[in-house]
C-alpha cells in the first residue's frame, strides 16, 4: 500500500514537472548532437537574449489566454510599429530616453484601443486582434516608407544591449560580478525558503515535505550558479536579462499573489459566476489586452536595439512564438489555468530547440516542422494527462 | 407473457451483483436490480449513493469490462460497449443535464446522430413527419423547426422524451427529470409516464422528490453508499415518504425542516417598491411588472411561482441590475433609498444573490474550494491588493467546518465535490461576503434529503444572526416548512402574499391558477 502511494506521488511529480524534464532532456540531447557547442558560454548567454521578446510577450499573452483561451494576434505587428516609430524618431534626432517613453505611451494607446473593443464592446478577441495585425503592420511599413532604418544612437542601444561591467572586478577575462550576483541569488533563495518554512510551521500550516522543497531549491541554485558562471565567462550580465527578469517577476507576482491577478483565472474558469461575484469582467479583458500591447511595444524596443535596425518585416509571426510558449508551458487552451514559471519553461524549450537546430545546421524550413510538432505534442500530452476533454 | 411466439419473462431487466470500482472508491457494491416489464421503477438514494453510476453501467456509458456483474435484458445477457449498443435494444437514458443543442431546431436535435437518411443526405420530409408524430405523443404543439433555445426547460425535457420515443424506446431511464421543472410541469411529465406505462413502456426514474416517486412508481429501490438497501412495493401508490427516507438515510428523519425560534424583528432590511424589469433582448417584453415586497430582519421570506414567473429576474435585477433592461422602481435598504448600478455595489451594500445554477453561474468548478469561498469579497483576505493565501485557507477551512462540507482539503477543486457539497461551498462564498440580505435561488435543487436538511439549518443560523433571507423555490413543501412569509408570483406580477402559518400548497397553487385565469379573461376582452 505504501509503495503504491509512493508510486502515485512519483507519478504526480513527474506530471507536474513534465515540461521541465522535457526541457532538460532536449537540452542534453542537443548538447550531445552539437558536441557540446550549445554549452559554450556565448551560446548560453545568447539563448535568453535571442528569446527576450518571446519571454516578455508570453507573460502578457498568458493573461489573454487565462481569460478563456483568447490570444492576441497583433503583437508581432505592434512590435514592428513601435520599433519603426523608435527608429524614425531617433534618426530625426530625438532624445533616446524621450523616444522610449513616447514608444511606451504609444504601445499603451494601442492597448487601450484593443482593450476597449474587446472588453467593453465585446468584439471577439481573435477578430479584433487579427484586424490589429493588419492595421499595425501596415502602419509600421508606412512609417518606414518600406525601407530599413538603422538605429545608431549609442544611448538607446546601450540601454538594452550593454553588459554590466564593474571596474576593477570585471577587467579580466572572467567577469566576476556576474558570478558574484549568481551566488548571492542562490544564497538568498535558500535563506528565503528556510525563513518562509519556519514561519509556516510556526503558524501550523501544512507544508510540502522538506526533502522536496530543499531538493527543488538546491536544483534551482545549481542552475543559477552554473548560468552565472557561463555569463561570467562571456561578457558578464547583459542588461537585457535584467529587463526580462523585471517583466517576468512582475507578472509572476501579479498572477500568483495579487487579487487582480486572481480575476484573470476566475474569468477563464467561469465568466458568468465571476461577474455575479461582483468582479468587473470587462475591466479584466481590458487590462489583459492593454498590458499585452505594452509588452509588445516594449519587445519592439528590445528587438530593434538587438538587431540595430528596423524593417517592415520585423516581428513577423512573433505572436506565434509567444502563443506557442504559453501552450507548451501548460496554459490551458480553454482558459483559467497556467503560470508564469510554466510559460518561461515553455519559452526556453522553444528557444533551446531553435538554437540547437541552428547550431546543428538544420534547414530553416525543417525548424518550422519541428516547432509545430513540439507544440502539438506538448498540448496533446497536457490534455491527455490531465483529462481535460474540452469544456466538459 | 407471450409476444410474437417467444415467451418473455415478466422481468425486462435484471442486473446482478454489479460492482464498480473507481480509484479509492467503491461506487457500486454488489447491487441487484430487477425491473418488471411495463412498470415504473424508481431509484432513490442520497447523492453519491450510486444511482447514476448504476444507470451508466446499464446504458453502456460505463462500458462492459469496466464493471463486474451481469446484465440480463429480456433474459439475454448484455455486454454494452457504448450508449449506441444499448439504444439499439431500446434502452434510452435521459440525463439530468439535458443533452440538447440550443442553436439547432427541435427536429434536428431529435434525430441528432440518428438522422433520417434519404438518397442524398438527410431526408427532411421524413424527419419533419417523424418529429411531429413523436412531439404529438408527448403533447408538444411547437413546430419541429423551432430552435431549442426558444423554448422553456419544461418543453426541452419533453423534446428529450420525444427524442427517446423516436429511438423506439422500450426501457426509458430518466435521471432527475423534474429537478428543473415547476410543480405543474412536473405533474404533467409524471402523468405522461403513467400514460406510457398504459401503452406498455417500462421506465426507471431517479428522483430526489419523494412525493413524485410515491405518485408514479410501482416499485422503489433504495440505494445507499453503493449498495442495494431494499426494494419497496408501491403498487398502491400510497407509500409514506418517511418510509422511503428511513431507507435512504438509514435513520428516521423525525423532522424534515429544523425548528427555529421565529424571531422576526419589525425592522425592515430591504424594501422594493413598484419594481419593473424588461427582457434584455426582447426589450418590449415585461418580465417583472410593478412588483413590491419587503423583508424584515431575522425573517425568511419565500417566493413561490411557476417557471417563468419572474422570480429569478426580479432577484437578479435587484442584485445590482445583473439582469434585464429598463429596470425601474425604488430599492430601500434599512429605510434609505439606494441605487445599485452593478454587482459590486450590490455586494458592498449588503446584498448577496446565491444563484440557482451553481455550475453555470455560481462556482468556478476548475478552481479550489478556498479560492471559490473568497471570490465575492476577495479584498477581505487581501492587504494592499495582495492575497494572503494563508488567511484565505484559514477562512475556507473555517467555513468548511461550520457548514460541514465533506472534503479532504480546501485545496480540492470544487468540480470534484457532490452537488450538496458544492452548494455548501456556494453558500460559504456568499456568507463570507457578509451580507444583510441573502437571496437564495433554488438553494436545494438537485441535492439529497440529508444535505437539504443541513442547508435549512444554515438558513436558520443566518436568520438567528439577524440576517434577512429571501428563498426562491419551486418546491412548495420546503417553502411552507421554512418561511415566515410567502410571496406568490405569476407571469411577472405579484399575485398574493401570505404568512407561513396560513399558507398551504392548495392556497398557493389556487392563487396562481386563479390569477392565470383572470389574466386570460382580461386578455380576451
Amino acid at each position: 500500500m505504501e509503495n503504491a502511494t509512493k508510486l502515485l506521488n512519483v507519478k504526480k511529480l513527474l506530471k507536474k514537472y513534465s515540461m521541465t524534464i522535457a526541457l532538460a532532456v532536449v537540452f542534453i540531447m542537443f548538447a550531445i548532437l552539437t558536441k557540446g557547442k550549445i554549452l559554450l558560454s556565448q551560446n548560453i548567454s545568447n539563448l535568453l537574449l535571442q528569446n527576450a521578446y518571446v519571454l516578455v510577450m508570453a507573460c502578457g499573452m498568458l493573461l489573454c489566454i487565462l481569460t478563456g483561451g483568447n490570444v492576441d494576434l497583433s503583437v508581432g505587428s505592434t512590435l514592428c510599429l513601435v520599433g519603426a516609430i523608435a527608429a524614425q524618431f531617433m534618426s530625426a534626432g530625438l532624445n533616446p530616453i524621450l523616444t522610449i517613453l513616447i514608444c511606451l505611451v504609444i504601445s499603451m494607446l494601442i492597448g487601450i484601443w484593443q482593450g476597449f473593443w474587446i472588453g467593453y464592446v465585446h468584439i471577439p478577441p481573435f477578430i479584433c486582434t487579427l484586424a490589429g495585425m493588419f492595421l499595425f503592420r501596415g502602419l509600421g511599413r508606412v512609417i518606414l516608407s518600406s525601407k530599413t532604418v538603422n538605429i545608431a544612437d549609442k544611448t538607446f542601444l546601450g540601454i538594452f544591449t550593454n553588459y554590466i561591467s564593474v571596474p576593477g572586478l570585471d577587467d579580466g577575462n572572467i567577469k566576476w560580478s556576474a558570478f558574484a550576483v549568481g551566488v548571492a541569488i542562490a544564497v538568498f533563495l535558500i535563506v528565503y525558503t528556510a525563513v518562509s518554512r519556519a514561519k509556516k510551521s510556526k503558524k501550523g500550516y501544512t507544508m510540502s515535505s522538506s526533502l522536496i522543497a530543499y531538493g527543488k531549491i538546491v536544483a534551482i541554485d545549481a542552475l543559477v550558479v552554473a548560468y552565472a558562471w557561463k555569463l561570467a565567462n562571456y561578457k558578464g550580465i547583459p542588461v537585457m536579462l535584467l529587463w526580462i527578469l523585471l517583466v517576468v517577476l512582475l507578472y509572476a507576482f501579479i498572477t500568483s499573489k495579487t487579487a487582480f491577478g486572481r480575476y484573470f483565472y476566475a474569468v477563464g474558469g467561469n465568466e458568468k459566476a465571476t461577474k455575479l461575484s461582483g468582479i468587473d469582467t470587462k475591466k479584466v479583458y481590458f487590462v489583459a489586452y492593454c498590458s499585452m500591447s505594452i509588452l509588445a511595444g516594449f519587445s519592439g524596443l528590445l528587438v530593434a536595439a538587438r538587431i540595430g535596425s528596423v524593417n517592415g518585416d520585423m516581428g513577423m509571426s512573433y505572436e506565434m512564438d509567444a502563443i506557442g510558449s504559453c501552450f507548451i508551458g501548460g496554459a490551458s487552451a480553454y482558459g483559467g489555468s497556467g503560470t508564469v514559471p510554466g510559460i518561461v519553461i515553455g519559452a526556453l524549450l522553444l528557444g533551446v530547440i531553435n538554437q540547437g537546430m541552428s547550431i546543428c545546421g538544420l534547414d530553416n524550413n525543417w525548424q518550422y516542422v519541428v516547432k509545430g510538432a513540439v507544440l502539438l505534442v506538448a498540448v496533446i500530452f497536457d490534455v491527455v494527462s490531465n483529462h481535460k476533454t474540452g469544456k466538459a | 407473457m407471450e409476444l410474437g411466439g417467444i415467451a418473455l419473462s415478466d422481468n425486462i431487466l435484471v442486473m446482478k451483483e454489479i460492482t464498480k470500482l473507481y480509484p479509492g472508491v467503491k461506487a457500486l457494491n454488489n447491487v441487484n436490480l430487477t425491473v418488471e416489464r411495463g412498470k415504473i421503477h424508481a431509484l432513490v438514494g442520497e447523492n453519491g449513493a450510486g444511482k447514476s453510476t448504476l444507470m451508466n453501467v446499464l446504458s453502456g456509458t460505463i462500458p462492459h469490462g469496466e464493471y463486474e456483474g451481469t446484465i440480463l435484458y429480456n433474459d439475454k445477457e448484455c455486454t454494452f460497449k457504448s450508449v449506441r449498443d444499448s439504444e439499439k435494444l431500446g434502452i434510452v437514458i435521459i440525463h439530468q443535464e439535458l443533452a440538447l443543442i440550443p442553436e439547432l431546431s427541435i427536429c434536428e436535435n431529435m434525430f441528432l446522430g440518428n438522422e433520417r437518411k434519404g438518397k442524398f443526405g438527410i431526408d427532411w420530409d421524413e424527419t419533419y413527419s417523424q418529429a411531429e408524430k413523436h412531439l404529438k405523443r408527448v403533447g408538444l404543439k411547437e413546430s419541429p423547426l423551432v430552435q431549442i433555445k426558444d423554448i422553456g426547460t419544461g418543453k426541452q425535457q419533453l423534446v428529450e422524451i420525444a427524442k427517446a420515443l423516436s429511438k423506439n424506446v422500450k426501457l426509458l431511464i430518466l435521471d432527475e427529470p423534474t429537478s428543473s421543472l415547476n410543480e405543474a410541469d412536473s405533474k404533467m411529465l409524471l402523468d405522461m409516464l403513467l400514460e406510457f406505462k398504459k401503452q406498455g413502456m417500462t421506465s426507471i426514474i431517479i428522483s430526489h422528490k419523494l412525493s413524485e416517486v410515491a405518485y408514479v412508481a410501482d416499485k422503489i429501490t433504495v440505494l445507499r453508499d453503493g449498495s442495494t438497501i431494499e426494494t419497496i412495493d408501491n403498487s398502491g401508490h400510497n407509500i409514506d415518504e418517511d418510509r422511503i427516507i428511513r431507507g435512504m438515510v438509514g435513520r428516521e428523519l423525525t423532522d424534515r425542516y429544523p425548528v427555529r425560534e421565529r424571531n422576526v424583528s419589525s425592522e425592515i432590511v430591504m424594501e422594493v417598491l413598484n419594481w419593473s424589469v424588461y427582457h434584455p433582448v426582447y426589450t418590449e417584453k415585461c418580465l417583472v411588472n410593478n412588483v413590491s415586497f419587503n423583508v424584515h430582519k431575522g425573517e425568511i421570506v419565500g417566493f413561490s411561482g411557476l417557471q417563468g414567473a419572474g422570480r429569478t429576474e426580479l432577484a437578479r435585477s435587484v442584485f445590482g441590475k445583473s439582469y434585464g433592461t429598463s429596470i425601474s422602481g425604488t430599492l430601500k435598504l434599512f429605510g434609505k433609498e439606494v441605487t445599485l448600478r452593478n454587482e459590486r455595489e450590490a455586494i458592498e451594500a449588503g446584498i448577496a444573490y446565491v444563484t440557482e445554477d451553481r455550475k453555470d453561474n455560481g462556482l468556478i468548478l476548475s478552481d479550489t474550494i478556498a479560492r471559490n469561498t473568497t471570490m465575492a469579497r476577495l479584498e477581505k483576505v487581501c492587504s494592499r491588493g495582495i492575497v494572503d493565501v494563508d488567511k484565505e485557507n484559514m477562512v475556507a477551512e473555517d467555513y468548511k467546518n461550520k457548514l460541514r462540507t465533506k472534503t479532504p482539503s480546501v485545496q480540492q477543486n470544487v468540480g470534484n465535490l457532490s452537488g450538496g457539497n458544492q452548494q455548501k461551498v456556494l453558500l460559504s462564498k456568499w456568507m463570507f461576503a457578509d451580507p444583510d440580505v441573502l437571496i437564495l435561488d433554488e438553494p436545494t435543487r438537485g441535492i439529497d434529503v440529508g444535505a437539504k436538511y443541513e442547508i435549512y439549518c444554515i438558513m436558520n443560523d443566518l436568520v438567528s444572526q439577524g440576517k434577512a433571507v429571501i428563498m426562491i423555490s419551486s418546491e412548495l413543501p420546503e417553502l411552507l416548512g421554512m418561511c415566515d412569509r410567502i410571496y406568490v408570483m405569476n407571469e411577472g406580477s405579484m399575485v398574493t402574499e401570505m404568512s407561513g402559518a396560513e399558507a398551504t400548497q392548495e392556497k398557493i397553487m389556487g392563487a396562481i391558477l386563479r390569477f392565470g385565469k383572470n389574466q386570460n379573461i382580461n386578455k380576451g376582452e
